[in-house]
This record gives structure tokens, sequence and C-alpha cells, in this order.
């Protein structure tokens, strides 16, 4: 147990950030010990919105599990959605039609740029722009609206079933996405003149919360934050789910292994992302959008893993199953989770402002984190 | 055609020939203290809605559109609100300095106010020493900031307080160096004469380039010394919560608001006096047709209309650009802005032994 | 060298400064771009998407006629718990005993908007409804019964 009041014997400040707090973006509590305006250690709390997600999915079915897992990491909820119904798929060799293949693997990109806008806003807003926040969040709106069209939600689209997805794409869903690409290729400079380029932003982000390849690796740090270390750790490349095998797409890396090269994967992998949507868009094949299933799912005895790309890094589930209709015990591994204990290594010997800027750039979000 | 100062003048007269000189004072002492207190809650509301819709359209949003026309009215009524709740202090506090900073903060931009020329021969206290009293006053604005930041009994208020006090310390340094060039070059610190001594142009229009640079290092100083965004470290919302007032509530977290939009008039009023020459309206050499049309604009538009592009000029500042971090504000100030006006010092006053001005 | 490399970072930083001040200039200027929506006066024109997952409703014919049979379905596909059927036994013309529904709770509090209900209902008898202003004052309100009074099930439907 650790002192979170008062201050240590050699005069360090001890300050509680969060629970309550403007940067942690939830209820993130980090007990960080100060000496001035140095950082001397990071200690993350957690705890205060675990909802024992896992245990919760102990006591459901197959087809119920999935819409949980929505309330994890909600900036991506469609691509825990795809993780959770993969994984039934595989147990049970059910053969997703292509049609729903490509359904699912657009939403996904959409739902990553989505993530990675309000990313970026909020991470603007962190180093205290607010406009950035506003115009990030138009694009972001056109993508919920189109999410809405189709999937009847905005934020947890609860579309995917296992064997395909829920209901057919909107008529107006080709017509909507190709707008979207258009309106994103035309703002996205304006993120360049407003932040990217910006002196005072660049001079926050370099050289600042540098990890490197090797610790980054053994912290298990995955997604954006490991390759902006310049380690290959794209799910979708290296253990390739749906058809991102046939899909032409760059794995983004960045060397530098600070802040601004994890800034700089993840707006490179919005345009990545633009080139999935893009390829996909005109050519999605006819027919089914949802495979025959049975109407009770039974996982054969045994143990399951599947891994997807998120907008944060790997996400994980293992399935260890008794053969029944519930699972009989569920991890899920969130890339939150790993990213952030690799926050204390980066923050040592940083000032305040950098600690604020790095937990930008992991891009936390807490119910992932606690689940 | 009728001005503040024929007014001023009015009155003065007026007062005099029906009270005794004494009583003359003393009620023109209070009329004086109404109005700067009046200006005040209209200049704080004014601001406020100017800076909340300024922010509101870089935003891309509508900013207050529900009281009043145009939601004129919605820094009217958050005042109220702010009046109606409760004053907290927490425990532990020291209670005297913590009541009595945010009142500090604002006598001291009334204090500011003092000197400053706001119409033709409209002053409250024409001083001889203006630009000496307004760097000098200043400066004790930083005082109320550590005295809050320390009573309040809290890590954030306490680390915030800090930084405001390294901050404006630092930031004095250059603020009061570009000041001096333009002092160089007049050869007076009262503020009336500078205003004066720009008949002929503005001092940004006559001084060349040397002018230019330290009119653009006055306005990044007293960005800093205002506490405005970028440099808002006092403050810095997602990293000290709210800074130096964190534990401030109600009126008293009003004062302090309302005292950090005064400071920035009154800095940008400084400005306008210094390098736009302050109610001098805008005059194009030998275009006797063009000046006549300038001058039948009062006066007291000419120093409003001037001061109010400042402001709106660092609030601009504030909806685009990212905060600095504290050593790199530092940096800023040491490495270049102090380096600069020092070099740029010297250029101004070899320019004004040499004449090489209009 | 170095005086040239100083002045240059000078004029680089604050070009991308200005950059940046272009922009929201633009957007200072240009009022056409804001997005704002004045949500409670566009009510009227406020349309939602067809697909939109409000709350779960029971639609009625015009002979307040429903098509649930009662047959749980939506009950057990729920994760929440959200849906509670409640049957009784009609007696029908023929005097046979048939299951119909009491009442069909539905608590929209617990509702996480899944769709899993409607997926399952094997009659069609509820659908999503595009309803989104679910606030009240007290949270028994939220629990509703989604068959309305006197109603019973449709002809023709097993």
């Amino acid at each position: 147990m650790i002192e979170t009041v008062g201050s240590t014997a050699d005069g360090d400040l001890i300050i509680n950030i969060g629970p309550q707090h403007p940067a942690t973006h939830g209820v993130l509590h980090l007990v960080v010990t100060l000496h001035g305006e140095t950082i001397k250690k990071v200690e993350p709390h957690l705890g205060y919105i675990h909802r024992s997600i896992e245990k919760m999915c102990e006591s459901l079915t197959y087809r119920q599990y999935i819409y949980v897992t929505s309330r994890m990491d909600y900036l991506s909820s469609h691509i825990n959605n795809h993780a959770c119904s993969l994984i039934v798929e595989k147990g049970l060799q059910i053969e997703v039609p292509p049609r729903a293949q490509v359904i699912r693997v657009l939403m996904d990109e959409l739902t990553r740029i989505a993530s990675h806008e309000l990313w970026w806003g909020a991470m603007a807003m962190d180093l205290g722009a607010f406009t950035p926040f506003f115009h990030a969040f138009r694009e972001r709106e056109v993508i919920n609206d189109i999410m809405e069209e189709t999937c009847g939600a905005r934020l947890t689209m609860n579309y995917l079933l296992p064997g395909g997805v829920l209901d057919d794409i909107h008529p107006n869903f080709q017509r909507k996405v190709k707008d979207f690409i258009k309106l994103f290729k035309s703002k996205i400079d304006e993120y360049d003149e407003m932040v990217t380029g910006n002196i005072i932003f660049q001079s926050r982000m370099k050289d600042v919360g540098y990890i490197s390849a090797a610790d980054a690796i053994s912290f298990g740090c995955s997604g954006p934050t490991l390759r902006g270390s310049g380690v290959s750790c794209d799910v979708r490349k290296i253990y390739p789910y749906e058809i991102y095998d046939k899909l032409d797409f760059e794995e983004v890396l960045e060397s530098g292994g600070d802040s601004f090269a994890r800034y700089m994967v993840r707006i490179r992998e919005m345009k990545q992302s633009i080139r999935i949507i893009e390829q996909l868009i005109d050519n999605i094949p006819e027919g089914e959008f949802q495979a025959k299933t049975k109407a009770v799912l039974k996982l054969p005895k045994g143990e399951f893993y599947q891994r997807v790309e998120t907008a944060r890094g790997e996400f994980g589930i293992y399935i260890v199953s008794e053969g029944g209709t519930t699972p009989y015990r569920i991890k899920f591994r969130s890339p939150g989770f790993s990213n952030l204990s690799a926050l204390d290594h980066m923050a040592r010997g940083g000032k305040i402002g950098d600690l604020v800027a790095m937990m930008g750039t992991l891009d936390l979000v807490i119910p992932d984190i606690d689940r | 055609m009728w001005s503040f100062s024929e007014i001023a003048n009015m009155i003065h007269t007026w007062l005099n020939d029906t009270f005794s000189p004494t009583l003359v004072t003393i009620i023109e002492m209070v009329i004086m203290g109404v109005l700067v207190i009046s200006l005040f809650a209209v200049l704080g509301l004014i601001l406020v809605i100017m800076e909340r819709k300024v922010s509101a359209w870089m935003q891309i949003r509508l900013g207050p559109n529900r009281v009043g026309p145009k939601g004129i009215f919605q820094s009217a009524a958050d005042t109220l609100k702010l009046l109606m709740k409760e004053a907290m202090t927490p425990n532990g506090a020291d209670k005297f300095l913590f009541n009595f900073a945010p009142y500090l903060a604002i006598i001291v931009a009334m204090l500011l106010m003092a000197p400053i020329v706001f119409a033709k021969d409209f002053t409250m206290w024409d001083l001889n020493i203006g630009v000496l009293y307004v760097s000098a006053v200043s400066s004790l604005s930083v005082i109320s900031i550590l005295m809050a930041g320390w009573a309040s009994n809290n890590k954030y208020s306490l680390l915030g307080a800090m930084r405001s006090g390294a901050q404006i310390v630092s930031y004095e340094l250059s603020a009061g160096l570009a000041i001096l060039t333009v002092v160089v070059l007049t050869g007076t610190l009262n503020l009336n004469e500078i205003i004066l001594s720009q008949q002929n142009g503005w001092w940004i229009f006559k001084g060349h380039i040397p002018i230019i640079i330290s009119f653009l290092i006055f306005i990044i100083a007293v960005t800093a010394e205002t506490n405005r965004a970028p440099f808002d470290l006092a403050e810095a919302e997602s990293e000290l919560t709210a800074g130096f007032h964190t534990e401030y509530s109600g009126m008293k977290f009003a004062l302090f608001f309302l005292a950090e939009y005064v400071n920035v008039f009154i800095v940008c009023a400084i400005g306008a006096t210094l390098f736009l020459g302050g109610w001098m309206p805008f005059h194009i050499g030998n275009w006797e047709g063009f000046n006549h049309i300038m001058d039948y604009i009062p006066s007291s538009l000419w120093f409003f209309g001037k001061t109010f592009f400042l402001i709106f000029l660092i609030m601009w500042f504030r909806w685009t650009f990212p905060r600095l971090r504290i050593d790199q504000l530092l940096n800023l100030e040491w490495k270049y802005l102090l380096p600069i006006s020092m070099v740029n010092l010297l250029i101004v006053t070899a320019m004004a032994i040499l004449g090489w001005h209009f | 060298m170095f005086l040239v490399n100083y002045i240059k970072e000078i004029f680089g930083a604050l070009k991308s400064l200005m950059v940046g001040m272009r922009r929201t200039l633009f957007y200072f200027t240009n009022h056409k771009q804001i997005i704002t929506e004045q949500y409670p006066d566009n009510r009227a024109t406020l349309k939602l998407a067809d697909r939109f997952k409000g709350e779960v409703v029971m639609p009625h014919d015009e002979n307040n006629e429903h098509r649930c049979t009662g047959c749980t379905a939506c009950e057990l596909a729920c994760p929440n718990g959200t849906i509670k059927v409640v049957t009784k036994f009609d007696i029908t013309p023929e005097g046979k005993k048939k299951k119909a529904i009491d009442k069909l709770v539905y608590h929209l509090e617990l509702c996480t908007m899944c769709n899993l209900c409607i997926t399952a209902c094997p009659s069609d008898a509820i659908v999503m409804a595009q309803t989104f202003e679910h606030s009240v004052f007290d949270r028994n309100q939220l629990t509703k019964v989604l068959n309305k009074e006197g109603s019973k099930i449709m002809e023709g439907i097993e």
C-alpha cells in the first residue's frame, strides 16, 4: 500500500491525479511522486470502474456475451465484438459469408478512424488546444451517422452475431462512406496545420515519453504504442483474420519511440484505414450477410484464443469451454492495461505536462483497463 | 462635438461652482470610483461574452445564443449565478490570505486603470511616470496568485502558483524591455505624451522593423503575464485541474476571473497606447481629406477599437495553440525573447540617437 | 552559422504558428461551417435512422391486437433480464385452454439495445422504436408493460 497523501521524507510531493481529473479521461487514479515539477514515480490505481465483465460473461451464452464487451473499450466496441464473434466461429467452424466479412472489416476500419479522431481531439485538448477537439468531432460525427444508419446505434453498435452481421448494410451506406472519404481527405491536412506542424506541439511531444523497443515489448505494449517504438506488431498483418490478408495496406511503423512517434503512427493509421475502406467499398460481394447457425451455440470442450487489432492494440479473448452453452472461464487481454503499465517507465524524469501528453499518446480508455 | 473630456470638464466646473474645493475633490473621487467599478463590470461582461463567441466560432460552434438576443446577456446570467453560489473556504486553508487574494487581484487591476488614457484629454491620473507605474503595479498581481495558491492548502494550487510566479517574473523582463523601446524613442514616460508623439504616425509604422519586433515581443510577453493560453500554466486545466484557483468558488472565483480579463484589457490598452497610437486617429501622410474623415471618428472609439483588436489577437492565440511546458516557457523567455529584446533595444537606441525614424 | 540557424528556427516557428492561426481565422469568419444542431428546437425536423435502436415496443393494430404468443424466446435471449413475460391461459371459444401473455414487462433501464430479443422473436411481435428521449424523474417509470390494456393476440399467430 503506498501513501496517497502528504509528502515523502525527502520533501517530494505526492499528488493524486484522478480519479476525477480532466486529463485521465475517466476514473483512472495516478499517484504521482513529484520533485518540484519533475516526476519521480507514477503509480496507477485501478478499480474505479471495475464491473467484472469477465465473470459476467461466464453466465451469458455465446450470443449474449458479445454485447457486454462493447462496454469495455467503448471507442472500438465493434472491434471487440468482432473478436468475440471470431472466437465462436473458430470454435464451431462456422463459415462466414464473404459479404459479411467485408462488412465487418469496413466497420472495423470506420471504428478505428472514429476512435483515432476522438483520440486526436482529446489529446490536443490535454495539451491545452481546445479547438482541434471540435474539429475532430465534426468528422467523427459523420462516421457515427453512418453507423447509426446501418447498425442502429452510434457508439455501442451491437452489429455482430456469430456467423455474420445483424442486418444488411443500409442502401445509403456506400454513398455515405464515399462522401466521408472525400470529407476526411479534405480535412486531414487541417489536422497537420492545427496540431502536427505546430512548433509548440512538436516541442511538447518530441523526446518526451521515450520507450525503447525492448522495454515496450517487455511491458507488453501493443498497437500504436509498440509500433511507435518500431516493432512490427499489427495483428492484421501477423495473424490475419477475416480478409485482412487479401488487402493492400501497410503497417505503420515509426522508430522514434517518443510521444511524437506514437502520435504519427495514429495519424498515419487513419490514412491506412481510409485506404482499406477505399479498396472494399466498391467491392462488397453479393450474397448472404449471415451464416445459418444453430439456435443454441455450444463451443466444444477445449481452450480457444482469438486476437484482433483494436484502435489501441492487441485485444485477445481466451475462452475455456466445458462444452456448455456458456464459457467456463473467459479472459480478456485488453491493450490499455498493458500500455498503461509502461507509463511509469516513460514518465520518470519528465514534467507533469509530459505526463499528460504521454497519457494522451497511450490513448487510454479506462473501462478497457478495468473491465 | 461632445467628447469625454468636455463632459468631464463640464462636471468639474459645475462642481467647483457649487461646492467647496475639498468637497469637490471628495465627490470627484467617489464619481471616479463608481466609474471604475462600473467599467470593471461592463468590461468583464463584454470580454467574457466576446471570448465565448470567439472561441465558439473558431470551434465551428454557435456559442451562447439563448439569453437575450444572440446570447449577449449570457455573461450577465453567469455572473448572477456566481453571485448566488456559496463562496467556500476549505478546511486547513489560511482563512485570511485565502479570502484576501481575490481582492488583491482585483485591486491591482483597478490600480492599473489609473494612468490609462481612454480618450483625448481623458485620463484619471495624468502621471508623468505612467509607463513605470504600469510595469511596477502589474508585477503585484503575482502576489495575489501566489497568495491564493499558498493559502488554498492544495497541491495543485501550490504548483500553479509557483509556476505563475516563475512565469510572471521572467516575462516581465521582456515586456519591460519592449515598452522601453518606445520610451527610448519618445523620451518620456508619460502615456499622454507618448500618444502625442504619434501625431504624425503610430510607432508601429514609423519605428521600422525594431518596433514591430518589440510589438511582437510585447504581445507574447503580456499574454504570458496575464496567464492566458498558450501560457496558462498557472491554470493548466488538463494538468492542474484549475491551478491556483482550484479551491475558489462563487464570487471569489469570479473576482479572479474578472481580474484576468481586466488585466488583459489593461495590457492591450497599454499596447495600443504605446504602439498603435492610443486614441490617435489613423493618418496617412498628406491625404488631407482622408485624415479629416479619420478625425471625425471620436478618439474614444479609436482607443477602444485598437484595444479590442489586440484583445482579439490574444483570444485568437488562446483558441489556436496548445500550451507550453514550464521549462519550455522559461526557455522561450530566457533564450529567445530576452536576448532578442535586448539587441532590439540596442538597435532602437541607436536609431533614436541617429534619428533614423520619422 | 549559429546565428543563421537561430533566426531560421524563429522564423520556422512563427510560420508554423501562423498556419494554425490562419485556419482558426478561416473558421472564425466562415459561419457556414458551423455544425451545431440546436437540438430541442429542431425536434420537428429531427429524423432518426430507421434502424435506430431506441426502445423495444410491441406494435398493436387498430383492433388492439398484437402478435405475441408468449413463447418467452425474447426473455431467454436477453443478456440482462430486461424482459419478463408473464403468461396466463385464455379460454378459446372452443373451450380449449390457450397460452397467452398477461403482461410483457420491459425494463428500459436495464436494456442495452442489443437487438437480440427482436432477432429471437419468431412472430415479429416486438420491434425497436426510434425514440430516444427517455429521461424521467422516477426510475419506476422506465419499467413498462409492452402489451396494451385489454389487447389480445392476432388471429392465426401460433
